[in-house]
């Protein structure tokens, strides 16, 4: 049984590193500040799920789990509002999201500037 | 009176979990912590429907489910547009209607926009969104208003 639990919790813990990597990827090859953002947030969603989920797996007794899952939880509430605080900040700053060869300034909807 | 029992109750929870001892004199402790906070809670007058969301209890469970399915499509989406040769993307800018009249709503709404990979909120206005998407298929999901609709139900 723990051998198993071993096998899916190390394959949990590989996935998400490959995920962790792939946003850090993401983020240096998309060409703008707004692009970049999504990249984060595959990072901060499934890859720290399956990571927190691989750790849930490995522990041996009952309480740790819980606790793994509350911070879980608190990085799903708080990441997304990080990243509206960055992606409004820049909007503040008069940064305007480009095309995906970070040259051209995109159309944004009537009534914006 | 509901509310002030549901953060109690809440708090609990919150500090057995945390703690994992059981001798009488750190669960007294305990009750003594939990009762102080929720006292000081009161005397802020911030214990009400919006900081202990009691109502949404039952609804939030599928909703989360739902949400989480998303998650996952929407990372796998990002992760063959990051691996390509060519990163593939066609970034958009729309304005989406905001219809959830509550706070709560409103919140966990452009929040689970920012937590499905590929689309963000930038700004949150009192009657729309303006969202960034990688692509036409983000914004075109978002409009379909299936997203909306089960937030809109959770405070129904």
């Amino acid at each position: 049984m723990s051998a198993v639990l071993a096998i899916l919790s190390g394959a949990c813990l590989l996935l998400g590193s490959f995920l962790l990597l792939t946003g850090a990827l993401g983020f240096l090859r998309f060409a703008d500040f707004y692009a970049r953002l999504h990249a984060c947030g595959v990072t901060e969603t499934l890859a720290t799920a399956l990571i927190i989920l691989g750790l849930m797996l490995l522990s041996d007794s009952y309480l740790p789990p819980f606790k793994l899952l509350l911070i879980l939880l608190f990085v799903l509430f708080s990441s997304p509002t990080a990243s509206h605080a960055l992606a409004k900040a820049a909007w503040n700053a008069g940064v305007r999201p480009r095309d995906n060869q970070g040259k051209r300034d995109l159309p944004l909807p009537a009534g914006e500037r | 009176m509901r509310y002030t029992l549901g953060m109690a109750g809440a708090l609990a929870l919150f500090w057995i979990i945390n703690s994992g001892h059981y001798s009488p004199l750190l669960l007294a402790l305990g009750a003594v912590s939990v009762l102080l906070v929720t006292w000081i809670a009161l005397r802020m007058d911030v214990v009400d429907k919006e900081s202990t969301p009691l109502h949404l209890l039952g609804r939030i469970g599928p909703y989360f489910l739902w949400l989480g399915g998303q998650i996952i499509a929407s990372n796998l989406d990002l992760v063959q547009r990051v691996w390509r040769r060519e990163p593939r993307y066609q970034p958009q800018v729309a304005r989406l209607p905001l219809p959830q009249r509550s706070d709560i709503c409103r919140v966990v709404y452009a929040n689970s926009i920012n937590l499905t990979p590929g689309t963000l909120t930038v700004e949150l206005k009192p009657d729309h969104l303006l969202v960034h998407a990688l692509s036409e298929e983000g914004i075109a999901a978002l409009e379909a208003g299936e997203m909306s609709r089960r937030v809109s139900e959770l405070d129904r």
